[in-house]
């Protein structure tokens, strides 16, 4: 069983890259990069369960396969300075604007030249000082933190937004509504992102949700929102990059719900039973998000496979290498434990 | 030195420290025009508008949540909760977000946040408005807790607490709001984590806070006359907590009375007690320490239950008596 309507989406499917990447104003060189990043974050997430698999990764972890073109797709749409409040699935969102896969890796592996020098890992990577806020533990834990970002965005009166993204399994959670009146009571400039891969660990979406898409209990708080194919990277940067606008312009929150799928278990417990193996196998053939941005570059010779197998090698350098900047990192400090703890 | 109320003193701190500083704001349901549900942010509407006194929806957990946001972008918000019990309502933005932040990312995030909260029984508003909750906010690393018991203590801690980079519980006791006490003119601090010696004595300690503070103290004066020296320790920071004003009172007077209006169960009187069993202070001991705590059990309506549930002056005193003439 799959929940994905195509019809219903509000995006019309991308077909025809040239046309689309000038309507958007985006440029070849930009095109391969958002292709470049996709390619990035799959690898880096295919390294990460190889590392888990080699017994060399301490804690749990979520990756985010099949979902990079909402990842790169928002990535790209807002700008540098704008602020991010990521889920716990939040590998490629963070690689998407830009975060640095060495420190990132070595988060993972828990060593003190990771982003959090070990004492978050792969659930709460943050760069606070790049105003990425965080991925969280929590489900739903970024709708609240955002409306208080907004407020300060507000305050400060600079030409931020913030974007929240959590999943479909967030938006039953009671602080999706606390979130989106607030913000919309307020105006304040916020972006939502429902990542809709429709999955809460094994719950279908619709077996748990009273009503879909999540688009609709956005328009019960007066909030514009826009239910889109989520594995056309273009889709995602046309409506993030309309939303983003929007919110930019103060005319208050706007939500995008992007329908996704996840290729691997929701973490390392998940043996993969509430899903059969036939609607793994179509969206990773058929829906795969890479494999249909590569088509699309190929038809309209931006790219040959020549380069695409480049990519594809230079990526697996990148991620290589962050490995093995990671393995050769120090462990913090035992003797440091308590650090940072002022109450 | 003037005379003003504990509501007075805290609703000055808030509005000295928002002229000195713009990212100061506050935060909460019927806070302007209403003046909050006890009125300590009367009038603040009126100087500050609408976007620095931030009325909100019935939403506390998005109200302690967007707290923490603003306060991890360079914000200064102060919370102000209804009642102390609807904490309860928000404790996965205190305690998971908030308390949680400068940690989990490695040292670079600051939460600078104060949540005000008014906690504590004595005005028949029964199980779910009377409750005293420092206990449960103090087990968690990453939350201070502050329970200031004066008008002079609570201005000077405001202070403290709105400046501090970490986000703060500042618990505030109902029946206090009304109660003058002398605050000088103009800017002070009191320092967080230090405690004060309320009333000095020699032969037992009572470390307390809150509106135990100002009991102890009426039995303290009390039993001076007889020739009972107490020594009243107001703690004034629960966490982090001034441990060794306590083994340094308890050193002097030999004999320790803990004394606090949360339930006994899991109370903090447990925490004084083992700062002082697992320190030098131990073996200073003249006779067994004993706590006096809230019931464990739900604050009930009738106003002679009430007074049951929770230790009033005359418990207090019988207890010092017991501990002093060595019936334990």
């Amino acid at each position: 069983m799959t929940t994905w309507k195509k019809e219903e989406f509000d995006n019309f499917e991308t077909t025809d890259v040239l046309e689309k990447s000038s309507e958007l104003g985006i440029n070849q060189e930009k095109l391969i990069d958002m292709y470049r990043t996709m390619v990035k974050i799959r690898i880096f997430e295919e390294m990460a369960d190889k590392q888990y698999a080699l017994g060399k990764v301490h804690g749990t972890m979520h990756l985010s396969a099949g979902q990079e073109a909402v990842a790169v797709g928002a990535g790209f749409a807002i700008n540098k300075g704008d602020y991010l409040l990521n889920h716990h699935r939040g590998h490629g969102h963070f690689i998407a604007s830009g975060a640095d896969v060495n420190k990132m890796m070595a988060e993972f592996l828990g060593k003190d030249t990771g982003y959090c020098h070990g004492r978050g890992g792969s659930m709460h990577i943050a760069d606070v000082t790049a105003n990425n806020l965080g991925a969280n533990g929590i489900v739903g834990g970024g709708l609240q933190l955002a409306v208080g970002v907004g407020l300060a965005v507000q305050m400060k009166k600079t030409d931020q937004i913030v974007l929240t993204i959590f999943g479909d399994g967030a938006a039953n959670e009671g602080i999706f509504h606390e979130s989106l009146n607030m913000a919309a009571i307020w105006n304040l400039p916020i972006l939502y992102l429902c990542e809709n891969n429709q999955y809460g660990m094994s719950a279908n979406v619709v077996r748990v949700s009273a009503k879909t898409p999540f688009k609709d209990r956005a328009a019960a708080y007066g909030i514009p929102g826009y239910y889109i194919d989520g594995n056309d990277v273009l889709a995602v940067y046309e409506f993030i990059r309309k939303a983003a606008d929007n919110a930019r312009s103060g005319k208050g929150p706007v939500f995008v719900e992007a329908q996704t799928y996840r290729y691997f278990g929701h973490s390392k417990s998940d043996r993969n039973l509430y899903r059969t193996k036939e609607e793994i196998d179509y969206w990773k053939s058929v829906e795969d998000p890479i494999i249909r941005f590569e088509k699309l570059l190929l038809n309209a010779n931006l790219i040959d496979i020549q380069s695409i197998n480049m990519i594809k090698e230079e990526m697996s350098k990148v991620i290589d290498e962050s490995v093995t900047f990671a393995e050769n990192s120090p462990e913090p400090d035992v003797k440091d434990v308590t650090e940072w703890v002022y109450a | 030195m003037p005379e003003i109320t504990y509501r007075e003193a805290i609703h000055d701190a808030m509005v000295e420290e928002m002229r000195r500083d713009e990212n100061v704001f506050l935060i909460g349901e019927d806070i302007g025009t209403y003046g909050g549900a006890f009125g300590v942010s009367a009038g603040m509407l009126a100087e500050f508008g609408p976007e620095r006194i931030r009325e909100t929806p019935i939403s506390e957990l998005a109200i302690v949540g967007a707290a923490a946001g603003a306060a991890m972008v360079g914000m200064k918000p102060i919370a102000e909760l209804m009642f102390m019990d609807f904490i309860l309502l928000a404790l996965e933005p205190l305690m998971n977000q908030a308390a949680k932040a400068r940690y989990m990312f490695g040292g670079k995030a600051t939460v600078p946040m104060v949540v005000r909260m008014p906690g504590g029984s004595g005005t028949g508003a029964a199980a779910q408005h009377s409750q005293s909750l420092e206990s449960i906010l103090m087990h968690i690393p990453g939350i201070k807790v502050v329970a200031p018991s004066t008008a002079y203590d609570a201005k000077g801690l405001l202070l403290s607490a709105i400046r501090d980079p970490n986000p703060i519980c500042f618990v505030e006791h109902k029946l206090l709001y009304k109660v003058k006490g002398e605050v000088p003119v103009g800017e002070y601090t009191i320092p967080l984590g230090v405690a004060d010696i309320k009333h000095p004595g020699d032969d037992i300690t009572v470390v307390t806070s809150g509106i135990m503070v100002q009991k102890s103290l009426a039995v303290a004066q009390k039993l001076n006359q007889e020739g009972i020296s107490v020594e009243v320790l107001d703690l004034r920071t629960l966490r982090p907590m001034d441990s060794q004003a306590i083994i340094n009172s308890v050193k002097k007077t030999g004999r320790l009375l803990v004394v606090h209006e949360a339930v006994q169960t899991g109370g903090w009187a447990g925490e004084v007690m083992a700062v002082v069993s697992s320190s030098e202070a131990f073996d200073y001991l003249d006779a067994p320490m004993r706590r006096l705590a809230g019931k464990d059990v739900p604050i009930p309506y009738n106003r002679f239950l009430e007074a049951a549930a929770v230790p009033q002056e005359a418990d207090i005193e019988a207890e010092i008596r017991a501990i002093v003439s060595n019936k334990y």
